[in-house]
């Protein structure tokens, strides 16, 4: 039996030990980075240090994707198989990248590499992507396997585009805006701004706005800080939810990467208008630049006084504390978001009681997705009115899509709401690659729906999607030309929640897997008469029953396309 | 006496104590909903979803074990997408687990006319059987994932911990830690588990010899090392 050394994972464990559960996943973490996988002594020694049931740990550890409690590869190689990564080609390179791997093995080389293929990466305007230890990597179709390996990969960096630039002002640098620079640009002011006015201003400032979430669900903001702040307490939390992994959506990853600054002021001033004395960042687990850019900025931030204690010489206390998530799409959820901060296996809660009253420890909790909270410095610093002059009445402000696909510039746009559908894509995004014409576009992720051409003039607010049946979800569109097979995206999207359903909850636990299994079929051609009704009672059961908000969308696109294109699921 | 509320359900009107919930509305009021995971003494998580009933101004069917009634709800306890909702869970459970001990579920499968070969390719779940205590045996096979085993192993009973889940979604399955066989782990044997398992997955383990045709003198020899061993176990404490 092979011994391994324990001691640099317990002398880590001393500083979580205080910590108790809450410190799981990072101890976790540790231990998987050190040893490369989690051996069963480190995960006991983890257990002792925290006081967590050993069968706990075990639970936990399985969970995770990321987490593994067997020896896997020195090296781990995951490739991106959802749809924009496909359609550029990631299965052939997977085949490839494994072929080569066999070659090296039998030579003796370097035998310790190990390639799966991973639910989207949030790198989709750069397809086919790759992650090579943690790090991403871009167009990896375009380099040889031996780079990629090595580490000379092409890096990716931001593409923008778009109409305005008002989140992403400091974006598209080639650099991380460092603290100095983001102060130059007028950075923190909003902060300044707020902490002059009492947090009922703040507050009454956000509502006037109109902003709502942009994680996906558009609810008010102002509404959800106004319960957090009435909440009964006196301690209560900031949540930056950066767990972004609707396949198809890079925004949050962007704003992190090239402004967390900005991201931080927003924290800051939310933390402030509830009355919190500490914010969470919940990264998600594959986003290893953004996790450096964050933390680089929260300890300069921390260092020139926007953190700790009275902040810029007021009584207002703050601190943040970054988390990383470690591959699971569901964490995405805001409750299940809590279960993994607090050290458990994600599963989604019971929903009542909300956040804003029992949330992260129990605790009042107001959680914001990134571009949420990026928003709230430019309302401040300029006001609700000036903020509403973008946009519509119901949808104010501008907003960030993810393009991706088949189109000449996939990449990040930032455009005011309420420019028409086609004008994102024709003229900002370069259209379809040339030859090609439009079949579809998926809105809103994994999670979403089909467009079609009839969808062409839709303008893009919340208001006219949804009166369009479309959701805007976190501003994803992925493009598809007349060559996709959308039966093939169906299948990808279906392979994706069945990989990614929690299992708490029966209807998504068999649903999810049942509509993967006659997916596979009706992809490679073999229809059968009864599939139709069964894809329908399996997806409205999962819609209508299921726990949380995946299983209820799970098989929303598939619905979609099976109302747009019928005769993709039927056999005659 | 707590307080009463109006509630509307199946298109009649009863007075609830405020506070309850709307499975207990009904079972006040003889309404039937059916439940899988539920148990009285445990706590209610609402995973099944079998008890899902239509509330009116809700966009999703509501889990009755959990969501209380408040005043003026107006319930549907068996419309029509609650039964397509229950039909089908039941539907994916047959194609899933074996529930050949599973009586409950199976009556359920008849009252909602659940087609028991629906999903003809599906893959079902089937762990091999674990054997390796004296006491009990695991087939997850018949594990519908309730959760009450974990539950009264930890906080609803026993603070035993020790068992939790390995894998997640489809592949979850109940587990000890990195799968060590039972007397390994922080089990105390105390059964809880077992009693309140509703589909055979736990079974005594002379209940499962003498279901294999065993007699009881065979099943005395069989498990005679065992018990010699758990004997010495226990007596070498004393020499100390």
């Amino acid at each position: 039996m092979s011994v391994t050394d324990l001691n640099p994972l317990l002398q880590r464990l001393e500083a979580y030990r205080h910590q108790g559960r809450t410190a799981l996943l990072p101890a976790l973490h540790d231990a998987q980075e050190l040893f490369g996988y989690i051996p069963q002594n480190a995960a006991e020694e983890i257990g002792r240090a925290l006081n967590i049931p050993l069968a706990d740990v075990y639970g936990v550890i399985e969970f995770y994707s990321l987490f593994y409690s067997q020896p896997i590869g020195k090296t781990i190689i995951h490739i991106c198989n959802d749809p924009a990564c496909a359609m550029a080609g990631s299965e052939t390179l997977f085949k490839q990248i494994r072929f080569s791997l066999q070659e090296v093995k039998t030579t003796g080389d370097t035998p310790t590499l190990a390639i799966e293929m991973a639910p989207c990466l949030g790198l989709c305007e750069h397809a086919p992507a790759v992650l090579i230890q943690g790090k991403a990597y871009g167009h990896a179709n375009q380099q040889t396997w031996q780079d990629l390996v090595s580490g000379k990969g092409e890096r990716p960096s931001s593409v923008l585009g778009g109409t305005v630039s008002i989140l992403t002002a400091n974006c598209g640098l080639g650099h991380t805006v460092h603290l100095s620079e983001y102060l130059n640009f007028g950075g923190y002011q909003a902060l300044r701004k707020a902490l002059h006015s009492t947090p009922r201003q703040i507050i009454e400032e956000i509502k006037a706005s109109g902003l709502v979430g942009r994680g996906g669900a558009a609810f008010p903001t102002g509404l959800k800080w106004e319960a957090a702040a009435n909440a009964a307490g006196e301690i209560k939390y900031v949540v930056c939810n950066a767990d972004e992994a609707e396949p198809g959506t890079f925004k949050d990853r962007v704003l992190m990467e090239d402004d967390p600054h900005s991201i931080l002021e927003g924290i800051l001033i939310a933390g402030y208008a509830i009355g919190a004395q500490k914010g969470y960042i919940y990264i998600r687990g594959e986003y290893l630049i953004p996790y450096q850019a964050m933390k680089q900025a929260v300890e300069d931030a921390r260092e020139a006084g926007f953190l700790g204690n009275n902040i810029l010489d007021t009584d207002f206390d703050f601190e943040i504390e970054i988390r990383r998530g470690a591959g699971a799409y569901i964490c995405g959820e805001e409750t299940a978001l809590f279960e993994s901060i607090e050290g458990k296996r994600g599963f989604p809660r019971l929903k009542p009681p909300f956040p804003t009253t029992h949330g992260l420890f129990g605790k009042p909790t107001v959680i914001n997705n990134v571009e949420t909270l990026a928003n709230v410095p430019v309302i401040i610093r300029k006001g609700a009115a000036h903020y509403r002059k973008l946009g519509t009445e119901q949808s104010p402000g501008s907003k960030l899509f993810c393009l991706s696909g088949d189109v000449v510039r996939p990449g990040l746009y930032e455009v005011p709401f309420g420019i028409p559908f086609h004008h994102l894509l024709y003229d900002l995004a370069g259209g379809m690659r040339p030859g090609h014409r439009f079949q579809a576009a998926l809105f809103g992720g994994a999670a979403g729906a089909f467009a079609t051409e009839q969808h062409l003039d839709v303008r893009l607010t919340f208001e006219d999607l949804k009166a369009a049946g479309l959701p805007l979800g976190s501003g994803v569109i992925t493009v598809f030309d007349e060559t996709r097979d959308l039966r093939d995206i169906c299948l990808r999207l279906a392979r994706f929640f069945a990989e990614e359903s929690c299992g708490k909850c029966y209807p998504c636990q068999m649903g999810t897997q049942r509509q993967f299994e006659i997916m596979q079929r009706i992809a490679s051609g073999n229809i059968q008469k009864h599939d139709w009704d069964i894809l329908q009672d399996v997806g409205w059961t999962m819609t209508d029953s299921s726990l949380c908000g995946l299983g209820q969308t799970a098989a929303s696109a598939i619905l979609s396309a099976m109302k747009h294109f019928p005769h993709l699921f039927k056999s005659d | 006496m707590s307080e009463l509320i109006t509630i509307t359900m199946d298109n009649q009107t009863f007075q609830v104590p405020a506070g309850i919930t709307i499975l207990q509305a009904a079972r006040q009021n003889h309404i039937e909903i059916p439940t899988i995971c539920y148990h009285d003494h445990c706590t209610a998580n609402g995973l099944c979803r079998i008890c899902v009933v239509e509330v009116e101004g809700a966009r999703t069917l509501q889990p009755a074990c959990v969501v209380g009634v408040r005043e003026g709800m107006v319930i549907h306890t068996s419309s029509e997408r609650v039964i397509r909702s229950r039909r089908t869970i039941l539907e994916m459970l047959a194609s899933s687990v074996d529930l050949s001990e599973a009586p409950e579920i199976q009556s359920l499968m008849e009252q909602y006319a659940s087609n028991t070969n629906r999903f003809p390719d599906a893959e079902p779940r089937h762990p091999p059987l674990l054997d390796d205590n004296p006491m009990y045996i695991r087939d997850y096979a018949k594990c519908i994932l309730c959760w009450r085993c974990v539950q009264v192993c930890a906080e609803d009973a026993q603070y035993a911990y020790a068992i939790n889940f390995s894998g997640r979604g489809y592949e979850t399955q109940i587990s000890t830690f990195y799968q060590i066989p039972m007397p390994e782990s922080t089990c105390v044997f105390c059964g809880q588990c077992v009693g309140v398992c509703p589909t055979g997955a736990l079974k005594p383990k002379r209940q499962w010899l003498l279901e294999m045709g065993y007699t009881p003198d065979e099943i005395m020899s069989l498990t005679r090392s065992q018990r010699q061993r758990r004997k010495r176990r226990e007596e070498s404490p004393a020499a100390f």
